[in-house]
């Protein structure tokens, strides 16, 4: 469905479902440069299981429109915008990568408002090498180059996909390939200029589950320890075989672990 | 080694690493770098690299190892053959899941199988596409890409240069079905934009056509084609990914039969059809198929529930599903096997054809030599810059002394095998007007670029003395 925020058209996946006010509500949060559908399977499961599910592009990303937004801050206060927007006063967040600094901060501050957040794929700081982004910001493609090795697990361009026929790291080119420029750096940005993050984790109410892969490259698990520490309360589900794509790499061990967490 | 390396970088603690080190570590890849250097150049719909980015493994890697790990149940190194129709539910909430597209995971062979699957993911990683789907047969594939994006009332602009049974399915059987195509002479650009209508859904060549080796301008019918809002579908089968990369190019499907030199020996009928991932339905506005709920599938619209996937969700999901053209997976294993060493074979291909054009076109009972790699080629520039790598192991020659003299030629043969196919380790010799052609009229015979006395050759893997002592033995008969 689509809504309109700050004059601009923003896309939300709802499993084929109308946003029902009665139910309670996840809000699917992508990293930079995706979209929806990287929540497609998990998404898809809780819209048909009882939530009211909001899979968001982020403004300049997939089906939304609108510049995108370089900070972690401007992203939970879009967030935030969207649930108005949409009507929905309370809601879990389940954000991967960039989208799950955008849960964290959302959490700090209104925590009246969120339910439960699940960081997948999450690290504090979230430092982005300089040639990572100094090439998103002249819009090379050595970039996505960057993203889609580094971004999954070392073994998956030589082994399966558990979906079949699907190829991760030309799916994730191809959608990259597909992006504005800027759209890429302002993600990229946001992630490595965010400082808030030992500081908004401790003022985090809500139940807090951290998501990591034991094969992820760029936010490997021992980079969020410090979060996992500084979350009251925050439990962590480590995925053996799975990289930072925990989504698509490991869709059963993701969806197993959010049901847990969000029944 | 690499994964050693990754595994050092992790424990240095880098997080979204800092430095992109040079050296072989993170080297451009050569196989896969330099086509997409292309793309930028070409269609502008990428960025060229100013900075060495991470490898990619490279393409004799991947056409060993992508799509399989070692069989998690047994160990085995190979691919197994999952001779299985269906696959046991966890439970019934798993069941409904898989039905739900909840879980990944095979329910029924004839919608995927995990032998299948392997060469699914290999092939979508030797053509740099998003996924691809595995089909009963090459024709399979083609009638799923157009079955799935084309409607009744819709058209396709095609080359006229096809092998005869994308001509037949085009030009009689869809007609049945209210699809209608315009053939064009793929060597014009302004054929081709002067054939669309406000109906038309796709645009179609071969990278080689048939018979007559037409090099189709991918970088120029793509850009035609996207001006148009529509996609551009490729038949690769006579280059394979080793000496073309379509999407490199600007293509946005592709599809193979794969028995010709994918499978490589001769033994298995299957098809494989690729999507590139990068076409943008949604901006199109002209495939409500992907971007508008369908009531033939739960009122999914298939775009908005897969992004970049939804062609091939719904050429799956529906086109398997109800046309069940599936591949069986005896025959995805007959074509992995050939795909390991494709690689090695293309290159022995390659050398072979050059050795017995050369031979052909000096010869006074020729002709002429329709190869692009010769001068006199009408494509002969355009071959250079698109088939670096070679024109491919399929070509055709006329004889002087017409359709009696092939006749001759063809039965004195010993090495060359007399039948309709291309693409085999073996050597193999056809005579178009009487066979893949026949059902042609003459003027599309002529459009075609085929005479009374064409002959079509595919070259293998033979000794190549042999295989021009062999023809020097055929043209002494046709005189």
């Amino acid at each position: 469905m689509n809504f309109a925020v700050d004059g601009q058209r923003v896309f939300a996946y709802t499993a084929a479902h109308a946003v029902d006010p009665g139910k309670p509500a996840v809000v699917f949060l992508h990293g930079a440069g995706l979209d929806h559908s990287w929540f497609g399977l998990q998404s898809r499961y809780f819209g048909y299981h009882g939530k009211a599910v909001l899979a968001l592009d982020f403004p300049g990303h997939g089906r939304s429109e609108g510049p995108p937004l370089a900070t972690v801050d401007a992203l939970a206060g879009w967030v935030m915008r969207v649930l108005d927007a949409a009507g929905v006063k309370r809601a879990s967040l389940v954000g991967h990568s960039m989208g799950s600094l955008t849960a964290l901060e959302c959490a700090a501050r209104h925590a009246d408002r969120v339910d439960r957040i699940a960081l997948l794929g999450t690290a504090y700081p979230m430092k982005v090498g300089e040639e990572f982004l100094g090439a998103a910001l002249r819009n090379d493609h050595a970039a996505y180059d960057m993203e889609t090795i580094w971004g999954h697990a070392p073994e998956v361009p030589l082994g399966a996909n558990p979906n079949p026929g699907m190829w991760m790291y030309g799916d994730t080119l191809a959608r990259l390939e597909r992006l504005a420029p800027g759209v890429l750096h302002a993600g990229l940005k946001a992630c490595n200029d965010y400082a808030a993050g030992l500081e908004s984790a401790a003022r985090v109410k809500c139940p807090a589950l951290l998501i990591l892969g034991r094969r992820d490259l760029m936010t490997p698990p021992h980079a969020a320890h410090s979060l996992a520490q500084a979350i009251p309360g925050a439990r962590t589900v480590t995925i053996a075989s799975s990289g930072h794509s925990l989504m698509a790499e490991a869709p059963d061990a993701v969806l197993d672990a959010l049901i847990e967490f969000l029944a | 080694m690499r994964h050693e390396r990754a595994f050092d970088a992790r424990e240095r603690g880098f997080v979204f690493p800092r430095v992109c080190r040079p050296g072989a570590d993170f080297a451009p890849s050569r196989q896969i770098d330099e086509p997409r250097k292309l793309r930028g150049a070409w269609t502008g719909r990428s960025n060229a690299r100013t900075v060495s980015a991470p490898k990619y493994p490279g393409f004799d890697t991947l056409a060993l190892h992508a799509g399989q790990s070692p069989d998690a149940a047994t160990g085995s190194r190979a691919v197994p053959i999952y001779a299985t129709t269906s696959y046991v539910f966890r439970s019934s909430e798993h069941a409904a899941s898989l039905f739900n597209m909840e879980r990944a995971g095979h329910v029924y062979s004839r919608i995927s199988n995990p032998t299948v699957a392997v060469l699914e993911e290999r092939m979508a990683a030797l053509e740099g596409g998003a996924g691809a789907i595995a089909t009963a047969s090459g024709q399979a594939a083609l009638h799923l890409a157009i079955a799935t994006l084309i409607d009744a009332g819709q058209h396709v602009v095609a080359s006229g240069s096809l092998y005869g049974g994308s001509h037949n399915l085009l030009g009689y059987t869809l007609r049945r079905f209210g699809i209608e195509t315009t053939f064009v002479d793929p060597r014009d650009p302004q054929a081709w934009r002067a054939a669309l209508r406000p109906e038309t859904r796709l645009l179609f060549g071969e990278t080689l056509g048939n018979p007559g080796l037409d090099v189709l301008d991918i970088p120029e019918i793509a850009a035609i084609a996207h001006a148009a809002g529509l996609p551009l579908l490729v038949d690769s089968t006579f280059t394979t990914p080793y000496l073309m990369q379509p999407f490199t190019l600007g293509a946005d499907l592709v599809y193979h039969s794969a028995t010709k030199f994918l499978g490589g020996h001769g033994t298995a009928i299957g098809g494989v059809l690729v999507d590139s991932g990068r076409f943008d339905w949604e901006a199109s506005g002209k495939f409500p198929q992907l971007t508008a709920p369908y009531a033939g599938f739960h009122g999914m619209d298939f775009e908005e529930e897969s992004g970049t996937r939804a062609f091939l969700l719904r050429a799956r999901r529906e086109g398997l599903r109800d046309f069940g053209a599936c591949m069986a997976p005896m025959t995805a294993f007959l074509i992995l096997q050939g795909i390991e060493t494709l690689h090695l074979r293309m290159p022995r291909h390659v050398e072979n054809t050059r050795t017995v054009v050369a031979f052909l076109a000096a010869h006074p009972m020729v002709e002429r030599v329709l190869y692009p790699e010769l001068p006199a080629h009408p494509d002969h520039e355009l071959a250079k810059r698109l088939l670096p790598r070679g024109a491919g192991a399929v070509f055709s020659f006329d004889l002087k002394s017409g359709r009696d003299g092939g006749r001759h030629f063809i039965e004195s043969l010993r090495v060359f095998s007399h039948l309709a196919n291309v693409g085999d380790a073996k050597s193999l010799v056809i005579h178009p007007a009487s066979t893949t052609h026949y059902r042609m009229s003459e003027e599309d015979l002529k459009k075609a670029g085929i005479g009374p006395g064409t002959v079509r050759l595919s070259i293998g893997l033979e000794d190549a003395g042999d295989l021009v002592a062999d023809l020097e033995r055929g043209l002494k008969a046709a005189r």
